[in-house]
């Protein structure tokens, strides 16, 4: 059977470990990230007879890749491409949280925001229109407790949905300066050129204005690893150009 | 343009006072560091706490509570907004 790949983002301590075990139960495994000291926890869910194989990513707050965990996440979710990500975001802190969902919402189309710890939020007097947060971000959001177990049905319903195409979504993705989305516009033709349409190449153009090398070296290595035939200096002159 | 007040930095205020943030003159990856932190332009940041040897000095922002240490909020400029 074909297993559907969910990873779970967010920020640090917004309870994405609590979901993923409220999600997996016991069926888990951990162990480290290929050559990182940094955690890596999957675990198996059935919904309605599909499989998901759900991925606890490291917290951060954002995915420049500064730190390790950012370098992990980030790559996570844009070389291995999963079905589905699900932010996880911290109800009682929206406006920092929501940094990082901006961010992958600037990377994949298929995500979910899930605004977690809606007790305390609740508690505090915060209410949270999720609606409207969600028409304005383009993607499905889900009010959940991971730790009450509150709104998981409908955060497993709103996965198979998306998952089956019932949803389409249109992530919001940030406007810049003229300057700089007329730069955009002219790499990230070129980037598609080089890569194709398997990789963000809105974010990818982005990433390469930043001077993000790091980045370009793993695109190097992730398209040589897919067989595809990328010269270095087609990519220096798409990048110099 | 109207004439506006001096910034000054975050690192001049004291315990207790509410600043609020119009510039950051940093560049790099502190600079992207401190904005995905919550140190953006307009953000409201109080003074907390400065540690016994007076660095880092642990302030609150965006509802978490960050240490910076002299070095980066003296590149943190801004308007003090009330307090203390
Ligand atoms: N009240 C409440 N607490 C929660 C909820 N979900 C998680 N928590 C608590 O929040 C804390 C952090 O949860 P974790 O699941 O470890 O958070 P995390 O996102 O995995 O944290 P990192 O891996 O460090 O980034 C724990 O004390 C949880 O018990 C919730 O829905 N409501
Ligand atoms: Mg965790």
């Amino acid at each position: 059977m074909n297993v559907k790949k969910i990873a779970l983002a967010g920020n640090p301590n917004t309870g994405k470990s609590t979901l993923f075990n409220t999600l997996t139960g016991l069926k888990q495994h951990t162990g480290n990230w290929p050559g990182k000291t940094v955690v890596h926890a999957e675990g198996n869910v059935q919904y309605q007879g599909q499989e998901y194989l759900l991925i606890d990513l490291p917290g951060t707050y954002s995915l420049f890749s500064n730190s390790t965990d950012e370098e992990v996440a980030r790559d996570y979710i844009v070389f291995e491409q999963p079905d589905a990500t699900l932010v996880v975001v911290d109800g009682t802190s929206m406006e920092r949280n929501l940094n990082l969902a901006l961010q992958v919402l600037e990377m994949t189309d298929k995500v979910i925001i899930c605004i977690n710890l809606i007790d305390e939020a609740e508690k505090k007097g915060i209410v949270i229109d999720e609606g409207k947060l969600s028409s304005k971000l383009g993607v499905p959001v889900v009010k959940i407790s991971a730790r009450n177990k509150q709104g998981i049905d409908t955060l497993l319903d709103t996965i198979a949905r998306l998952l089956r195409g019932d949803i389409q979504t249109k992530p919001y993705r940030m406007t810049y300066q003229p300057e700089i989305e007329e730069q955009i516009k002219k790499l990230e033709s070129r980037v598609r050129e080089l890569i194709g349409h398997d990789y963000p190449s809105r974010w990818m153009a982005l990433r390469l204005l930043d001077g993000d090398d790091a980045l370009l070296k793993k695109l190097h290595e992730q398209i040589q690893m897919k067989g595809r035939e990328v010269k270095s200096y087609e990519f220096g002159n798409a990048i110099n150009s | 343009m109207h004439l506006s007040k001096v910034l000054k930095p975050l690192s001049d205020c004291s315990t207790g006072e509410l600043f609020v943030i119009q510039e950051l003159k940093l560049e790099g990856v502190m600079r992207r560091r401190l904005l995905d932190l919550g140190f953006v332009k307009g953000a409201e940041v109080s003074v907390l706490q400065r540690s016994p040897l007076g660095d880092p000095t642990a302030f609150r922002v965006s509802d978490t509570t960050v240490a910076l240490r002299h070095e980066e909020s003296s590149k943190i400029l801004g308007e003090v907004l009330g307090g203390a």
